[in-house]
């Protein structure tokens, strides 16, 4: 899973220096381990909630590679038609993809407490960057979480730098697993998989049990840019992001554990990668040759469950259909 | 099967009216209820009715509410469906949508809509632009905002005057599938007014996007929303006897707005005057005029349309000046009888 996400988010990468993919692209190659390591901590009826760096989730949570790479390039088969792009992919018990920085918390905050509400066990992992953990409407629902026993787990997906300001440049305390205060707290290694799957079961397990919200801190890093307009060298150096390459990557941690420990070939993981190769390669010829959205459909799902009306556009002559 | 309950049907009602004609030679006394008591029945109807409405916000629940527009609910629903929020107006709201993205339809109250402007961005950006499910309900405190919530496509935006109004809409907001923004004004909670038997049943709702005509006239068409809408009344009243008869149109719904019922009158009586408690720049009679000239009534216009709105300043607080940032039945009477040329 976590070599499918890699590939596809350099795909992606390639398909936007052809400008086939253009808008905001935030990858998360590096941070493989967060994605894939929750997703096998958790069950499928939970919930989960991002940002804008929302590629690797978007997969875990069950959507296809081609699905999302023909969102990204904005056409017709993409999971939202074409019309979110890269920060607004939704799936079943995925809610996106979220372009403000910080508000996805509250969000989450709120489907947790449907979860209590509706009283069938499930949890809700809500997820903010080091940057956005010093916004003041995440501690409005640490208070609320807290205070009414939310079943939230509370990740902050530490990957050392908020665009282009370090966490020491940041925050006044980087103990970010520290700063749910009266929220228990854990420090978890983002780029070990099982690690985060360890942490992430220990997590909901403490929210099913009705003992309310915890929080995790992933340590992570990201090779990308903060966007495909960042180039990550102007804040950082070249040989720290060599560094995590060589000694942290996730993919590369994982492997060699398993080859380690006889619980696999090299030849068997090869043959994994050479099929997700062909899976992305297909994921990107189609997102590539599939058409874009009709214009008539530019109106359409403004409201759910409405009448068909119409929508005024440029100037008053020019109109365009809207349904549900 | 409908045979038989025509049947059964007709004997019924012969009896009722046997009834009706011995009890009740005096047409009955007229039920009275306030706002804020509509609002109350209306939100109490729909927590009984659905197990997934719920009402969240500050001091809802013990303190009966600010305005006490929920009284009594807490008592009888409990913790789970009435919640009792700390001053978190950002994370609250943010809340209210994340719960109603997962399926439930909460009823998120700011104190007062100034509040509101902390959590704008969960209204605006997480609710109006997704297309989610949840029913936004405030209170206006010395600010329409009207015009700012109406100034966005995926929201509704509702705008109740009278009991029956405040009632009816609450209700079809809290059915609606779409983020529905309703402007309750404060100063109207404590107004009683008549209680039609029709909106006292549980199923009583009012459409969203449909206008109600008040009063219908022929010499001249006056729309308003809200508390103005009183107003225009009054201010119809008193012309009336000056043989000026007034057309009064209570807009109900700010958007989707209903402009078909305004083109109509307007193509029946030629002039317009428009009035809101809102600032004039860019507000809702600006809109309601730009419209005018775009579609057939414009030809009907015998003078230019005219706005009545708010004075174009912050909102003062000494009461003399108050008063005076509002529009009222004088200036009302004046506008209309300035664009009749009396």
């Amino acid at each position: 899973m976590m070599q499918t996400v890699r590939r596809m988010e350099l795909k992606a990468d390639q398909l936007y220096k052809q400008k086939i993919i253009r808008g905001f692209c935030h990858l998360c190659d590096g941070q493989e381990a967060c994605c894939v390591g929750m997703e096998a901590g958790i069950n499928p009826t939970d919930h989960l909630i991002t940002a804008y760096r929302a590629h690797g989730f978007t997969f875990t949570r069950g959507l296809s590679v081609r699905e999302i790479l023909a969102e990204l390039t904005g056409r017709r088969g993409g999971c939202a038609k074409g019309k979110g792009g890269s920060m607004h992919m939704y799936a079943k018990n995925f809610y996106g993809g979220n372009g403000i920085v910080g508000a996805q918390v509250p969000l989450g905050a709120g489907i947790a407490l449907a979860c209590k509400y509706n009283g069938k066990d499930e949890v809700c992992l809500t997820l903010y960057g080091d940057g956005a953990a010093n916004q003041g409407q995440i501690f409005e629902a640490y208070n609320m979480a807290a205070l009414w026993k939310l079943p939230c787990i509370f990740i902050c997906e530490n990957n050392r730098y908020g665009m282009g300001t370090s966490v020491e440049r940041a925050a006044a305390s980087t103990d970010y697993y520290k700063r749910g205060d009266f929220i228990p707290g854990m420090r978890v290694d983002g780029m070990d998989v099982l690690c985060v799957r360890e942490a992430t079961k220990f997590a909901a397990a403490h929210c099913r049990a009705g003992k309310g919200p915890i929080l995790m801190e992933l340590q992570t890093y990201r090779y990308h840019g903060h966007s495909m307009s960042d180039p990550g060298v102007s804040y950082r150096t070249r040989e720290e992001i060599q560094e995590v390459r060589s000694k942290s990557d996730p993919i590369m941690l994982l492997k060699d554990r398993m080859v380690n420990s006889n619980l696999a070939s090299v030849e068997e993981l090869k043959e994994i990668d050479v099929e997700v190769r062909k899976e992305i390669e297909d994921a990107a010829q189609f997102a590539t040759a599939d058409p874009e959205p009709p214009l008539e459909e530019l109106g359409y799902h403004i409201y759910s469950n409405e009448p068909p009306f119409e929508v005024r556009g440029a100037n008053q002559w020019i109109k365009f259909k809207s349904i549900s | 099967m409908a045979v038989v309950s025509a049947l059964v049907r007709r004997p019924l009602e012969q009896v009722s009216g046997l009834l009706r004609r011995r009890f009740h030679r005096s047409a009955p006394a007229a039920l009275q209820i306030t706002v804020r008591d509509a609002i109350n029945q209306g939100m109490d109807e729909e927590l009984e009715r659905d197990e997934k409405v719920f009402l969240l916000g500050e001091e809802v629940a013990q303190y009966d509410g600010a305005y006490k527009v929920s009284r009594g609910l807490w008592k009888k629903y409990g913790d789970k469906r009435i919640i009792d929020t700390p001053i978190s107006e950002m994370g609250f709201a943010g809340i209210a949508v994340g719960a109603a993205m997962a399926g439930l339809r909460p009823i998120c109250e700011f104190m007062t809509f100034n509040f509101s402007m902390q959590a704008i961005d969960q209204v605006i950006n997480s609710a109006a632009k997704t297309y989610y499910m949840s029913a936004g309900v405030a209170a206006q405190h010395s600010q329409c905002f009207a015009a700012w919530y109406g100034h966005c496509p995926g929201l509704k935006v509702v705008s109740p005057w009278n009991a029956e109004d405040a009632k009816g809409l609450i209700k079809s907001a809290i059915r609606d599938n779409n983020p529905v923004v309703m402007l309750e004004n404060e100063l109207m909670y404590g107004v009683a007014f008549e209680f039609p038997q029709e909106a006292q049943s549980k199923d009583f709702l009012i459409p969203i996007g449909k206008a109600k005509i008040e009063r219908q006239g022929t010499h001249i068409t006056v729309v308003a929303h809200s508390r103005p809408v009183g107003h225009c009344v009054e201010a119809a009243a008193v012309l009336a006897k000056e043989g000026i008869e007034c057309e009064v149109i209570n807009m109900r719904t700010i958007r989707p707005m209903d402009i078909e019922t305004i083109e109509a009158s307007v193509m029946k009586t030629n002039h317009l005057v428009t009035v809101e408690g809102g600032w004039p720049q860019f507000g809702v009679g600006a809109e309601i005029c730009a419209r005018i000239m775009e579609g057939p009534a414009f030809n009907f216009l015998d003078a230019p349309a005219v706005r009545v709105t708010g004075t174009d300043v912050p909102m003062p607080y000494a009461k003399i000046l108050e008063d005076n940032c509002v529009p009222q039945v004088k200036d009302i009477i004046f506008a209309i009888k300035k664009t009749l040329n009396i």
